[in-house]
């Protein structure tokens, strides 16, 4: 579950999680989080939860909300933002991701008109909570490994000794029409595959076939009658 | 009419890198001019179940009606008989998943969201529910064509998110339309033409959620020429990016017209065909 954590002038005054669909924040008694200062309006502002997400929303108070330094009306609130009421600060944390994935949040489910809560502008009415779900945390994907960049030279032909640096996940190469290979960048190395053409493209003088093919440092390929070298610029 | 002259097709389906199996189902019936996308969702292998019987149902009882009726012919209420046929079709297929999800325990609660498109006289019906997607690339364009049932879109839709805030939204895998979950439901359904050339991606979110739809659309019009290789592309990328879903495509490419015969016409040009 998010929170919220108050503090003025540095100090922590107060951890508030966010258990309810609708926090009020303001200086009278009735609010959820009660700030009894005079720079607070009366109903400051509100924060609707709906679901996994937070929303801000100033309640047209007198000295307004800031988020991050920039006064806002609403606001869809991102772990770690400071939201800033006169000389109070309240700092939104959601869960870690290991809390996070426990609910596996990439599970598609149903959600039905009768459990959707309503938003900000609606208020007041009641949501009913979503049902709880029994899941199993899904393994973390491996961080990929840092990949070097990698580049073509042109050896041959007119365009011989320019450069072309291998930024997207897809380059391609050589004629529509006439042949076509391309250059995947993948998280562990760069693959060249043919595309079309009668003609399949050659790498280091050996011709390929349908597949994917991994690129090494300083491999030459040849492509409708172009000679390129790939490498990887550290 | 065979439309595997005018039509190339191709599908993918993979589990992904996390999940342990794969609750999509996809369909193709190239001579038809049907493809027919589905993920499920529900416990245990609830979720695959419910895809199947879907693409099962769609694909066997739409090739079983059009046997009987050309889908491009126009009902009473100048509608084309394909809508209809979809809109009947889809109904009867969420009630089988509904009645199974009912009276077998296990797959108490099981669903499937759906995106399938019929093609037939130079164009096409597209049917959808829930957030499974079809795009469209027409020339430099590529193009979301279904809006997605989803809580997502109902908060882009009302102005609480921009879609730029709704790709850090945790709530992304919210439908609010599904196929089996309720007694009825309700599919979108829109005809649109189609021009040669054309190439149409149908997906689950397992794809658009890992890659973002700039890089999809490059994808498709850089291999274009390959299909094969877009769709195995388009579901190595998903799964470089993590691949927290099952990830599905159907790619079909308009290779050129495919205008329905029409009555005496049809049946003239058939007969100085037969003359040349």
């Amino acid at each position: 579950m998010a929170k919220l954590i108050l503090s003025m002038d540095g100090m922590q005054l107060k951890e508030i999680p966010l258990a309810k669909e609708r926090i009020t924040i303001g200086r009278k008694p009735h609010n959820d989080i009660q700030i009894d200062n005079l720079a607070i309006s009366g109903e400051h502002a509100v924060i609707v939860t709906i679901l996994n997400d937070a929303f801000l929303e100033d309640l047209d108070s007198t000295n307004g909300t800031q988020v991050n330094g920039q006064p806002i009306k609403k606001h869809f609130l991102q772990n770690g933002d400071v939201v800033e009421l006169g000389k109070y600060r309240l700092k939104y944390l959601k869960e870690t991701p290991q809390q996070a994935a426990q609910a596996d949040f990439e599970k598609t489910m149903i959600i039905r008109p009768e459990m959707m809560p309503k938003p900000a502008e609606q208020g007041g009415e009641k949501a009913m909570p979503a049902q709880p779900l029994e899941m199993a945390p899904p393994p973390q994907p491996p961080s990929p490994p840092v990949l070097p960049r990698g580049a073509l030279q042109v050896l041959t032909g007119t365009n011989a000794g320019k450069e072309l640096e291998l930024t997207k996940t897809l380059t391609s190469l050589g004629k529509p029409g006439v042949q076509v290979a391309v250059i995947t960048r993948r998280p562990h190395g760069y693959f060249i595959t043919h595309v079309e053409g009668a003609v399949f493209p050659s790498v280091n003088g050996k011709q390929l076939d349908a597949q994917a093919h991994p690129l090494q440092d300083h491999d030459i390929i040849e492509l409708a009658g172009t000679k390129m070298e790939f490498f990887l610029k550290s | 009419m065979d439309l595997s002259q005018a039509l190339e097709t191709v599908s993918r389906s993979d589990a992904g890198m996390v999940r342990s199996h794969n609750e999509d189902s996809v369909y193709l019936n190239p001579a038809l001019g049907l493809a027919v996308l589905a993920d499920g969702m529900g416990g245990y292998n609830a979720g695959e179940v419910a895809s199947g019987m879907v693409t099962t149902l769609l694909g066997s009882e739409l090739e079983k009606a059009f046997g009987r009726q050309e889908p491009q012919l126009q009902g009473n209420d100048g509608q084309r008989r394909a809508h209809d046929l979809l809109e009947q079709e889809i109904a009867r297929a969420n009630h089988a998943v509904y009645q199974a999800a009912q009276s077998q325990p296990q797959y108490a609660g099981m669903g499937t969201t759906l995106v399938m498109a019929l093609f037939y006289d130079n164009r096409m019906t597209v049917a959808h529910i829930g957030d499974s997607r079809l795009y469209r690339l027409r020339g430099e364009e590529f193009l979301q064509i279904t809006r997605d049932h989803s809580l997502l879109q109902e908060q882009i839709d009302s102005g609480i998110l921009t879609p730029e805030q709704a790709r850090h939204s945790q709530n992304k895998n919210l439908v609010t339309r599904a196929v089996g979950v309720d007694p009825t439901v309700e599919a979108e359904i829109h005809d649109y033409e189609t021009s040669p050339g054309d190439i149409y991606l149908l997906c689950s979110d397992g794809l658009n959620d890992m890659v973002e739809d700039e890089e999809i659309g490059m994808t498709v019009q850089m291999l274009s020429a390959n299909l094969e290789l877009a769709a195995t592309q388009l579901v190595q990328m998903a799964n470089d990016n993590g691949g927290r879903d099952n990830v599905s495509v159907i790619l079909v490419r308009i290779k050129g017209e495919y205008p329905a015969p029409r009555g005496l016409t049809g049946w003239l040009g058939r007969l100085l065909a037969w003359f040349k």
